[in-house]
C-alpha cells in the first residue's frame, strides 16, 4: 500500500537548513493500523504530510497504492487527496460557517457529486457516527468529541483507502479520546488503512504497529499484535489455573 | 464552475460577513453612482445649451455692413458700405449658400390694431428668413414670394404682439397699422428658445417702398451648406471676398462687412461640452478605480482570513482552479451587484431631477408663450453608457479579484493547517 524508500526532507529556515527526515524506509500494508510516535521535532508530522501528499519530499521514492508520487501538479495532488485519502486533524479543521452535514459533504462537492445525493450520503455517515440529530448544528455548537467525529465522517465520506490522522485525540479528554479510537478501530476493521500520529502511549498502544521516530530516522518498530496475543495467552493461562 | 453550489458557497461567505461585504460594495456603488450623476449632469447641461441653439439654424450666418477702416484701391478709409437688392441676388447665386434673406430694419415702430397699440420692432425680410431663424408658425403662413414680388402689405407678427394687440381674437386677415399704414396679418410665429417674440416681419420689397428705402438692404441672414467648420469658413471667406471686390474694400477689413458664423459658435460650445464629458469620465472612472482597489483590498484580507479554510478545502480535494473561482466569483458578485445598485440609484436620481427640470421648464414655458428658458435639459444617461458601465463592472470585479484569487490558489495546505 505504502512504500517509502530513503525519504529525505529538509526545510529552509532562513539561512540555515533544517534536515527533518534523514532517510526513511517504510512499508505499510493495506488494512494496517499504524501509529507514528516520537518526541516533538522528530519529524512525525512531516512524515504524515508527505504520506498525505500535502507536502513534497527532496529525495527518495514514495509509492502509494502502486503509484509513484513525485512532482505532482497541485491539481493532480488535489484529485488524489480527494479520491485516495482522508484527513483527521488535532484541531478538527471544520469550516465554521457550514453546519455538520455541509462539512461532511464537502469532499463530495469537489468530487462533483450532486447536492441532494451528497447531503444524503453525509446524513448516512453522520448516522453511522451517532450524530444524526446534530446534522444541522454549526461546529461551534458542538463538543470536541462531536467535532472530531464529524471530521472523521468527512474523512470517510469519499471512501478513502487510507485515513491520516494527525494527533486526532490531542485536543480531547481521555474518555472522548478512547471513543474516537474505538471509531478508528472500527474503520480499520472495515479494511481501511489508518495511520495516526500521536505522542500518547495509551493511544499508540491501541494500534497494531508503532513506528518510533527519533531525529528524522526510524528508531524502532513495535508490533503491538504480538503483545496482545501474549496478553491473551497469559490471561487464558491465568483462567485455567 | 457556474453551478448552484459555488453560488451557495459564496452566499454563505457573504452572509457571514455582512458588514464587510456592505462596505466593500458601497465603495463600488458610490463610484458608479457618482459616474452616473456626473454624466447625467453633463448631458443635462449639454442638452440645455443645445436647446438654446435651436432658435437659429446651426449653419446660419449673419452679414452686416459698416465703414471701411483701411484705405483700398485709392479710396479713403471711413467710407460707409451699403448693401442693395443686387447683393441679395449675388448671395443667392453664390456656391455653398442656402437660404438668403435680406433685411431692412425699421427700428421701433408704432403698431396699432383698433384701440390697442404698442411699440415694436419691424423687420423686413425675404421668405428664406423662416429657415434661417427657425421660426415656428403658430397660425397662418410666413412671408412668401408673392408678397415680395407684388410688394404686398402683409405682416407676420410675433406671439407677444398678437397677445398684446389681439387679445385672443382671430388675427389672420385683420389689418394692423404700422406707422399708420395698414398691413394685413398673414401669420403669427414664435422663435424657439427665445422669450421675446416682439418683432413683426414684413416683405423687404414692401418695406423699401413704403418706408422710403429704395433698394437698400441693411443686413443679410443666410444659411450655408458647409458641413464642417472648414467648409463654412471657406464659404464665409468667399462671401467676404466677393463683397470686397464688389464694394471695393480690403478683404482683410473686418469693419467694412461684419459676419457672424453660427457654426463657429456652435462648434466652440460643442468642444467645451466634449471636454466636459471627457473630464467627467476621467473623474468617474477614477472614483470607480478607487472603489475597485477597495474591493481588491478587502478580498486580500478575506483571503488572509480564510487561509485556514482554503487550506482545509485543498486538503480534502479542492483544486487551485476551484479556489480561484471561489474568490473571483465573490469579487465579481460584490462589484456587479453593488455597481448595479449604484447604477440604478444614479440613473434613478437623474430621472427624478429630470422630472423637476421638466416641471420648471413647463412652468417657464407657460409664462413665455410655449417656450421655456433653461440651461439644463434631460439630464439622463443613455442605455448604451449604462450597458457599458455594467460591462466595466464585471471586468473590474475580475481585476479586483484576480490578485487575491491568485494568492489564495498559492496557499499551501500544510502551512494553512499548521496549528498555532
Amino acid at each position: 500500500m505504502i512504500t517509502l524508500n530513503n525519504i529525505h526532507k529538509s526545510y529552509e529556515m532562513g539561512s540555515s537548513k533544517l534536515h527533518v527526515l534523514k532517510g526513511i524506509d517504510l512499508t505499510i500494508d493495506k488494512g494496517e493500523f499504524v501509529s507514528i510516535m516520537g518526541s516533538s521535532g522528530s519529524g512525525k508530522s512531516t512524515l504524515l504530510n508527505i504520506l498525505g501528499m500535502l507536502d513534497n519530499y527532496d529525495q527518495g521514492t514514495y509509492h502509494l497504492n502502486g503509484m509513484h508520487i513525485v512532482d505532482m501538479s497541485e491539481k493532480k495532488a488535489a484529485k488524489l487527496r480527494n479520491e485516495l485519502v482522508g484527513f483527521v486533524f488535532q484541531s478538527f479543521n471544520l469550516i465554521s460557517f457550514k453546519n455538520a452535514m455541509e462539512n461532511v459533504a464537502l469532499p463530495l462537492y469537489y468530487k462533483g457529486v450532486k447536492r441532494r445525493k451528497r447531503n444524503m450520503l453525509a446524513m448516512e455517515y453522520l448516522d453511522k457516527l451517532g450524530l444524526k440529530e446534530w446534522a444541522h448544528h454549526m461546529p461551534n455548537e458542538l463538543s470536541g468529541g462531536q467535532k472530531q467525529r464529524i471530521a472523521i465522517a468527512r474523512a470517510l465520506i469519499s471512501k478513502p483507502q487510507v485515513i491520516f490522522a494527525d494527533e486526532p485525540t490531542g485536543a480531547l479528554d481521555t474518555s472522548t479520546s478512547y471513543e474516537v479510537m474505538e471509531i478508528m478501530k472500527e474503520i480499520n476493521n472495515e479494511g481501511i488503512t489508518v495511520i495516526l500520529v500521536t505522542h500518547e502511549h495509551d493511544i499508540a498502544a491501541m494500534t497494531q504497529k508503532i513506528i518510533r521516530l527519533k531525529d528524522g530516522q526510524i528508531d524502532q518498530i513495535i508490533r503491538n499484535g504480538d503483545l496482545s496475543e501474549f496478553r491473551y495467552k497469559y490471561s487464558k493461562e491465568l483462567q485455567t489455573a | 464552475m457556474f453551478d448552484v453550489d459555488i453560488w451557495q458557497e459564496i452566499l454563505a461567505t457573504i452572509k457571514k460577513n455582512k458588514m464587510r461585504t456592505f462596505l466593500t460594495g458601497f465603495s463600488v456603488a458610490w463610484g458608479i453612482f457618482m459616474l452616473m450623476v456626473l454624466l447625467g449632469s453633463g448631458n443635462g447641461l449639454s442638452n440645455g445649451v443645445s436647446e438654446n441653439f435651436k432658435n437659429q439654424a446651426v449653419n446660419a450666418m449673419w452679414i452686416w455692413t459698416g465703414e471701411t477702416s483701411m484705405p483700398y484701391d485709392g479710396l479713403k478709409e471711413g467710407r460707409p458700405i451699403q448693401f442693395h437688392n443686387d447683393d441679395h441676388t449675388l448671395l443667392k447665386n453664390m456656391k455653398g449658400v442656402g437660404a438668403v434673406s435680406g433685411r431692412f430694419w425699421m427700428g421701433n415702430t408704432n403698431l396699432t390694431y383698433q384701440g390697442e397699440y404698442g411699440q415694436y420692432t419691424v423687420m423686413s425680410c425675404h421668405p428664406d428668413l423662416l429657415e434661417v431663424e427657425q421660426y415656428e408658425i403658430i397660425e397662418g403662413r410666413f412671408i412668401n414670394e408673392v408678397d415680395i414680388r407684388q410688394r404686398r402689405k402683409s405682416v407676420v407678427i410675433g406671439k407677444d404682439i398678437y397677445d398684446a394687440l389681439f387679445n385672443d381674437k382671430d388675427a389672420i386677415g385683420e389689418y394692423l397699422k404700422i406707422n399708420n399704414i395698414p398691413f394685413k396679418v398673414v401669420g403669427v410665429y414664435t422663435e424657439p428658445g427665445s422669450t421675446r417674440n416682439r418683432t413683426a416681419n414684413v416683405p423687404v420689397t414692401t418695406a423699401q417702398t413704403v418706408f422710403n428705402g429704395s433698394n437698400r438692404i441693411h443686413n443679410f441672414a443666410i444659411t450655408n451648406e458647409g458641413k464642417t467648420l472648414t467648409e463654412t469658413k471657406a464659404i464665409q471667406e468667399n462671401i467676404k471676398n466677393t463683397f470686397a471686390r464688389k464694394h471695393r474694400f480690403d478683404p482683410k477689413d473686418d469693419n467694412a462687412v461684419g459676419m457672424f458664423n453660427m457654426m463657429e459658435a456652435y462648434l466652440e460650445t460643442q468642444k467645451i461640452f466634449n471636454a466636459i464629458e471627457i473630464f467627467i469620465w476621467i473623474i468617474g472612472v477614477f472614483t470607480l478605480i478607487a472603489g475597485i482597489i477597495g474591493v481588491s483590498n478587502i478580498m486580500l484580507i478575506v483571503v488572509k482570513e480564510r487561509t485556514k479554510e482554503i487550506g482545509i478545502r485543498k486538503a480534502i480535494g479542492a483544486s487551485p482552479r476551484s479556489v480561484i473561482g471561489l474568490v473571483l466569483l465573490e469579487s465579481i458578485m460584490i462589484t456587479t451587484i453593488a455597481g448595479y445598485i449604484g447604477l440604478v440609484l444614479g440613473t434613478g436620481i437623474m430621472e427624478v431631477i429630470n422630472l423637476f427640470v421638466e416641471k420648471s421648464y413647463e412652468a417657464s414655458a407657460a409664462t413665455n408663450s410655449g417656450r421655456g428658458e433653461t440651461l439644463f435639459r434631460n439630464p439622463t444617461v443613455d442605455i448604451g453608457v449604462a450597458a457599458m458601465s455594467t460591462l466595466l463592472l464585471v471586468i473590474s470585479g475580475t481585476l479586483a479579484g484576480y490578485i487575491p484569487a491568485k494568492k489564495a490558489a498559492r496557499i499551501r495546505p500544510i502551512e494553512a493547517l499548521r496549528d498555532e
